[in-house]
């Protein structure tokens, strides 16, 4: 192996000597993924205990009297939008244009919180017409699958939020460009499971 | 049975009162004078010497893998001595327990200190253990300077830091689970288990298993990311991949914990219906999910170890590993494998035959690649010059108790067989055969080879033998009777028994305990002895007592903060032999600054709250949770303002670094 790339009497170096530092923050994509995939699990848990759990009405509402697909229509293309105008704000921060990434992640805000609305508007709606968390173990388990991933959009609003105030802080600099392309990551990442949601809860569930 | 009905909730304490306090129950009061003498002391010490300035900069906000490493190392002693209280006590417990005696612990306590032992050992031993010793030997054993993220690495040593005393806690406020380690609904659930015990299990866990997936992360970036030049994948050191499939397993199974707890912790706090008896839940459904994330976790503790095997047996047999391609596809299999097997911990379940086959023939499958290294090792000891130091010993004394606990394993893994077996004292046994004689002499092994390395003085050779000695003949001692116990039908969490005729089985296992216990003094005997004999027991090698073949031996002992002035280019396998054996010159100047990341004390401080988070969720003190948990999130966003992380080690200083360790080997040679 070694011995290929080397004649017999050519001195084998040993040690680098010009060696150069790792640039700041060149793992952070790897490990970053590394982390979604985790996470990804997580939600990997809660579909599968939907998928168990997600008939046991226990005699109580099932998805057909429960979900209004408009509604959910309209949720799920907030979200998508939201996924669209991050894009945006990443194609304006490749042309170094701070003032683009700031508006365009303000929008994305903006979408991020009308999906969070509509989404507690629709828990309230439930719990109120008696479709509460503790009714049914199928309650439980939707419930938790679409709340754990309310929670992660919530904490992707605040992390953009914090995001836009280090961008006007200290602009496009190296480590917030890294910042920048993390929460793309997760916003998609979250967009994904998202359509997961949609497909075997809701439509699923209404074709059940 | 419950001791005494759930508290009611007040606003400031929630269910806090000073009925918490295990006031009733000797064994306890004893103990936390004990614990509260000892601190005293300890604190006392600490501020004698003047030394809290010290372990703050030094120690606690360090982002060196190798303090890091070692904190895990002493995190894991510390907790392994509670667990192994835990473990006596029961010893005594049973082998009293008979002819009507109730012996001396009350249901309510025995129940607490087996669950205790099975999480604490697990969780709070052999887990920081051996995410110390990968955190301590991956990065020199690659050639890198650091992880890739220290700040994360310090946060992680501290979420589990905060995750075992939360756990310890429990001792002395309020009370444990009474479930047994894996916290089975529907008797984990609020209706059977309304106090807080399981509420101390969860938040422990949960937080602890935090610093574990954000380690595990870690230790994968960087094994990927900071490999020195010329370490291909099939270049590296067996420890580094034994470590990377085992970063893998925790990275792919604690998000899975993390989640059944979440569900269970939803069925108590909120009263949904996941695991519940009522309203369409499964407890069964608890059972697979904390067992898919279970068995993986049983390869997890073992992979490191694995690795340490290979290592030791290669440098103390003066011989390249036998099958170094096997070792590593071998490892890869069992990755893999690991997740297809882990119906085999509830045959009885009566999921039907086709299922249970299933995972019967997967279990037996796995045991063909550790079966494989296995003959690695002997291949690698036959016609080797074998030097038998105390690592080797360890690795002899694995291959002989892992061989049978690998064997009763399989017994177990056949379906109609398990029926017979199952929740017996022959799968107790079979379980410390395995992580005793696997993780544990493993551990051990690791501990005397490394050592040097990390302190620049070799272990006492004779308490070291004492302690073999005793850990062996002590664990066959203790061990056996529990598996001709299990053969007979003798199940397993018994506080006391009719038959009198098992009892001579129960003092003999007791027996065995107490000659571990000896083993254990002796091993801490050999530390001390050791750190006061340390100018004796120098290593004058310049770093390389072993003759050792990986690159942790290339740097000295104990190794500077930035590990190589130069990092190492690799040709081939087992790069520091190749390095000694073709003659390479060590660089004695032309040092250049080196990149370094500062300490940073934001991890300690973030875990701070979130113990104080779990504290008051175990407790129901919402006031404190919601401050507790705005503080953690506010801590965190302050820390991401912080941009200037990192920071120069000057030239001159590696270059005075460097001559003293030129002077030093100059002296040696």
């Amino acid at each position: 192996m070694s011995a290929k790339t080397m004649t017999a009497d050519a001195p084998v170096q040993f040690y680098d000597l010009d060696e150069h530092p790792h640039p700041e923050g060149h793992s952070t994509m790897l490990g970053f993924w590394i982390y979604l995939m985790s996470d990804c699990l997580i939600f990997a848990i809660l579909f599968a205990c939907y998928a168990v759990l997600g008939g046991s009405y226990a005699a109580g509402p099932a998805p057909k009297d429960l979900f209004d697909l408009k509604l959910i229509a309209l949720n799920t293309a907030m979200l998508l939008f939201s996924s669209i105008t991050y894009g945006f704000a990443v194609l304006q921060m490749q042309q170094g244009e701070v003032k683009g990434v700031q508006i365009w992640l303000a929008i994305t805000g903006l979408f991020g919180l009308a999906f969070l609305g509509i989404e507690l508007y629709e828990f309230h709606h439930l719990i109120e017409i008696g479709a509460t968390p503790q009714r049914s173990a199928f309650l439980s388990s939707f419930f938790t699958l679409v709340g754990t991933h309310g929670l992660h959009v919530t904490f992707g609003i605040v992390w953009l939020v914090t995001l836009m105030f280090q961008l006007s802080k200290h602009g496009l600099i190296a480590a917030n460009k890294r910042r920048v392309m993390c929460l793309s990551m997760f916003w998609h990442f979250l967009d994904v499971v998202w359509i997961g949601v949609f497909t075997f809860v809701y439509l699923m569930g209404v074709l059940r | 049975m419950t001791p005494h009905p759930a508290p009611e909730t007040g606003p400031i304490l929630g269910k806090l009162s000073l009925e918490a306090l295990p006031l009733h129950e000797p064994i306890l009061v004893v103990t936390f004078i004990g614990v509260v003498l000892g601190g005293i002391a300890v604190l006392g010490l600490i501020t004698k010497f003047r030394l809290w300035g010290y372990l703050w900069k030094e120690w606690f906000t360090t982002v060196d893998h190798k303090r890091i490493g070692i904190m895990y190392m002493i995190l894991g002693l510390i907790m392994f001595l509670r667990g192994f209280a835990d473990a006596i006590m029961m010893r005594i417990q049973q082998a009293m327990a008979f002819g009507g005696s109730e012996g001396y612990l009350t249901p309510h306590h025995y129940d607490q200190v087996f669950t205790a032992h099975g999480v604490i050992m697990i969780f709070f031993v052999a887990m920081p253990f051996i995410t110390g010793l990968m955190n301590y030997v991956v990065p020199l054993q690659i050639g890198a300077r650091d992880v890739s993220f220290p700040f994360l690495n310090n946060f992680s040593f501290w979420m589990t830091t905060s995750g075992a005393v939360l756990t310890m806690i429990s001792l002395f406020v309020g009370e444990y689970a009474q479930t047994g380690w894996l916290a089975y609904p529907p008797l984990s659930g609020i209706s059977y288990s309304p106090n807080v015990g399981v509420d101390y299990y969860i938040w422990g866990l949960q937080i602890a298993g935090i610093g574990t997936t954000l380690s595990g992360i870690n230790l994968i970036v960087t094994i990927l990311k900071l490999r020195a030049p010329g370490m291909g994948l099939m270049k590296m050191p067996v420890f580094t991949w034994t470590s990377i499939c085992a970063n893998i397993l925790i990275v792919a199974s604690f998000p899975i914990l993390t989640a059944t707890l979440v569900l269970l912790t939803l069925d108590r706090y909120v009263g949904t219906n996941f695991f519940t008896n009522d309203l369409g839940g499964s407890p069964m459904m608890y059972v697979n999910l904390i067992w898919i994330w279970g068995h993986p976790e049983v390869y997890i503790l073992v992979l490191p170890l694995f690795g340490v095997f290979s290592e030791v047996t290669s440098t103390f047999s003066g011989k390249r590993l036998f099958g170094y391609t096997s070792m590593v596809y071998a490892t890869i299999c069992i990755t893999i494998l690991s997740y297809l097997v882990w119906l085999h911990h509830f045959f009885t379940m009566g999921s039907g035959a086709s299922v249970n086959s299933f995972f019967g023939i997967t279990t037996m499958v796995i045991s063909i690649p550790t079966g494989a290294k296995l003959f690695n090792w002997l291949f690698t000891m036959y016609r080797g010059r074998i030097r038998f130091e105390l690592p080797m010993m360890w690795t002899v004394a694995f291959m002989l108790t892992f061989v049978i606990g690998g064997m009763t394993g399989v017994l177990l893994a056949v379906p109609p067989a398990d029926f017979v077996l199952h929740n017996s004292l022959f799968l107790i046994a079979h379980f410390h055969n395995v992580i005793i004689g696997g993780v544990l002499f493993g551990l051990f092994a690791a501990i005397n080879y490394w050592w040097p390395k990390a302190f620049g003085y070799k272990l006492d050779v004779f308490w070291g033998k004492v302690s073999f000695w005793c850990w062996v003949v002590g664990f066959w001692v203790a061990f056996t009777p529990l598996y001709i116990l299990g053969l007979m039908g003798v199940t397993r969490r018994m506080r006391v028994f009719d038959d009198p005729s098992l009892q001579i089985w129960f003092v003999i296992a007791g027996i065995g305990a107490l000659i571990v216990a000896a083993g254990i003094g002796a091993m801490l005997i050999q530390f001390g002895v050791s750190i006061w004999r340390r100018k004796e027991l120098r290593d004058t090698t310049g770093g390389d007592p072993w003759d050792g073949r990986t690159l942790e031996w290339a740097t000295s002992s104990p190794p500077p903060d930035y590990n190589f002035a130069f990092t190492p280019v690799i040709h081939d396998l087992d790069a520091w032999y190749d390095m000694k054996k073709r003659g390479h010159q060590r660089p004695t100047g032309g040092y250049r600054d080196i990149h370094m990341p500062s300490n940073t004390g934001t991890g300690i401080i973030l875990s701070g709250f979130c113990l104080v988070m779990g504290f008051a969720l175990v407790w129901h003190i919402w006031w404190l949770v919601a401050l507790s948990f705005v503080a953690t999130i506010v801590g965190a966003i302050y820390h991401t303002f912080n941009y200037k992380r990192d920071f120069d080690i000057p030239a001159a200083t590696v270059t005075a670094v460097e001559e003293a360790r030129t002077r030093q080997l100059a002296a040696g040679a």
